[in-house]
């Protein structure tokens, strides 16, 4: 037991300097502040080059058309490449979507082993690998074998970038939903794949969604895979299994360039890439995540707390 | 492990048949630390048997071995056999799937499923043992809910989230859960600990309504609720069965010393 003095004497330790631990609060508070600051800088001056350098590119011809002749008075659209892109992310998520949210579940729920510590050490090792290797790799496997620069090859090579994200969020969110929910599941006699496709994983969805969209973001604007894997092309698209362009692609290009009109397209469609994504980003989110808000708004008008 | 489900002797047969679920021997490790030593019990049908007993005497563990839920800890290991109506849980020829269906349970905390509704929390444990149609469906929840007396309050908004009510509606909303899937013994697991008085109450008289057709058994740390609801009560102390016996036995005329001094209130 502690005695009276002894409590006494722990009081004596302790320190009332509530004037240092307010301006400490405040300097914590203010270099927070400042890290965020930091932080968003370089995203606006980033956001505001691209707009201001690109803005006078941008035009529905500039979205629609195909690319001009270099260095020729019309120089053209980029629509080949816009199209490009949405087809590769929407071909390369049906690869990597339900390879990584599989894989993930594996690791969640069955990988409490050694082949689990091995796949999760050997994918964590795959997200740190340079993309221009997985583009190189995917041109012997699949380019050289087929023999033409394909949309497939691209979307092959980007859903590898993809999937060890897509593993590792999917692992990470379902890890946090609480064991209780599982158990419940299994008290009632669901059986355990069942516990996981329904109770576990909509009980995820959250994070789920933003690893996918993380990874969507990141294959969006992705160049070294696909130099060697779609080639790059000034016509829409004509058949999975032949060459197409992507922004990425095509900014590099324009950018790389000696004509103004070309590095100003090149500006151009990268803000076309960044609003891509984003648009991307939002809908996604708003589809997928719009009842949940609805009820937490309904939520706060009944005054109960979630 | 072969275990064979023996026909048992002419002799004990009867015996047998009074009982709906029967613990032999059951001894229950965490990680090779022992939390149920050696436990046999019989369980009356339709009645309720409370286990009392100190926190950390393995109460939760063992009733965890009667629907197989132990098993699905991490490095839990169990010997023993479970016999329901004669038939071990724990052979192979059995799905411990299928024993889940027949024993519900009831947990300590409230968890009903975060992203389901009321509606869809109840019924779909039916739904996922490949109930379809809607009427019936309908009626089970309607009826579930009723059982656990919570239809009248929610009865206008089932399709409002189930995290929405508030802890004792989402406990009994979880009871409700827990009958739907049409259990013959219902395992309940402290589970009035997170409540106000009347909550508890209402659980209560619950049970009590629910004991003409269940088997229930009911782990608690409050000993007037033991008096309240059960029947039979059974006193566990480190690990062991120290008593088991009739409610008013054990608490008027304890034949353990232990057991008098817990019930007592002169430890715990």
């Amino acid at each position: 037991m502690i005695t009276p003095e002894q409590r006494a004497e722990f009081r004596t330790h302790f320190r009332y300097n509530v004037g240092r631990r307010l301006v400490l609060d405040k300097i914590i508070k203010s270099a927070v502040f400042l890290c965020v600051v930091v932080a968003i800088v370089p995203l606006a001056a980033i956001l505001v080059n691209v707009f201001t350098n690109g803005s006078s590119a941008l035009s529905w011809e500039f979205l629609t058309q195909i690319p001009g002749a270099v260095g020729s008075d019309d120089p053209g659209g980029i629509g080949p490449a816009i199209q490009g892109t949405v087809v590769l992310i929407g071909l390369s998520s049906l690869i990597g979507v339900p390879v990584g949210v599989m894989g993930g579940i594996f690791l969640s729920e069955y990988g409490n082993n050694r082949y689990g510590r091995t796949v999760r050490f050997f994918n964590d090792v795959l997200a740190e690998f340079p993309t221009i290797v997985i583009g190189v790799f995917t041109f012997v496997l699949v380019v050289l074998t087929v023999g033409n620069f394909s949309v497939w090859a691209g979307s092959f090579a980007l859903s590898i970038v993809m999937l060890p994200i897509i593993m590792r969020t999917t692992e990470e969110s379902l890890k946090l939903v609480p064991v209780t929910y599982r158990e419940a599941g299994y008290a009632l006699g669901i059986r355990r794949y069942q516990v996981i496709f329904t109770i576990v994983l909509s009980s995820a969805k959250n994070g789920l969604v933003t690893g996918i969209l993380l990874s969507v973001a990141r294959i969006a604007g992705e160049t070294a895979p696909l130099v060697f894997t779609i080639l790059g092309s000034s016509q829409f698209i004509n058949g999975l299994d032949g060459p197409i362009d992507a922004l990425p692609l095509r900014i590099w290009r324009l950018s790389s360039l000696p004509y103004d009109s070309a590095v100003t397209q090149g500006w151009g469609a990268a803000f076309v890439l960044i609003i891509l994504v984003l648009s991307i980003n939002i809908c996604v989110r708003y589809m997928l995540l719009q009842k949940k808000e609805k009820t937490f708004l309904r939520f706060k008008r009944l005054g109960v707390e979630s | 492990m072969e275990t064979v489900t023996k026909t048992p002797a002419k002799g004990n047969f009867a015996e047998k048949i009074k009982y709906k679920l029967i613990a032999e021997n059951i001894s229950a490790r965490y990680d090779g630390i022992v939390a149920v030593k050696d436990v046999s019990m019989k369980f009356h049908d339709r009645a309720v048997t409370a286990l009392i007993g100190p926190s950390g005497c393995g109460k939760t563990t063992f009733l965890r071995c009667l629907n197989r839920m132990h098993e699905l800890t991490k490095n839990a290991t169990l010997t023993g056999k479970v016999l329901l109506d004669g038939e071990d849980l724990y052979s192979n020829k059995v799905d411990p799937i299928i024993n889940r269906r027949k024993i519900g349970m009831v947990f300590q905390k409230p968890n009903p499923f975060p992203t389901m509704s009321i509606y869809d929390n109840v019924a779909c444990g039916l739904k996922l043992n490949g109930v379809r149609d809607r009427k019936i469906l309908d009626e089970v929840v309607e009826g579930c809910l009723k059982m656990a007396s919570l239809w009248d309050e929610v009865k206008g908004d089932l399709k409002k989230p189930g995290m929405s009510l508030s802890g004792g509606q989402q406990q009994r909303l979880c009871i409700a859960r827990a009958l739907a899937i049409q259990p013959e013994v219902l395992l309940m697991d402290e589970p009035a600990s997170a409540l106000d008085p009347i909550a508890t109450q209402k659980i209560e008289e619950m049970i009590q309504e629910l004991k003409k057709e269940y088997t229930i058994i009911i782990v608690t740390h409050n000993m007037q609720q033991a008096t309240r609801v059960s029947d039979y009560t059974g006193f566990m102390y480190l690990g062991n069965l120290v008593e088991f016996g009739e409610t008013k036995q054990i608490f008027e005329n304890p034949r353990n010393e232990t057991t008098a001094k817990y019930v007592q209130g002169q430890f715990g």
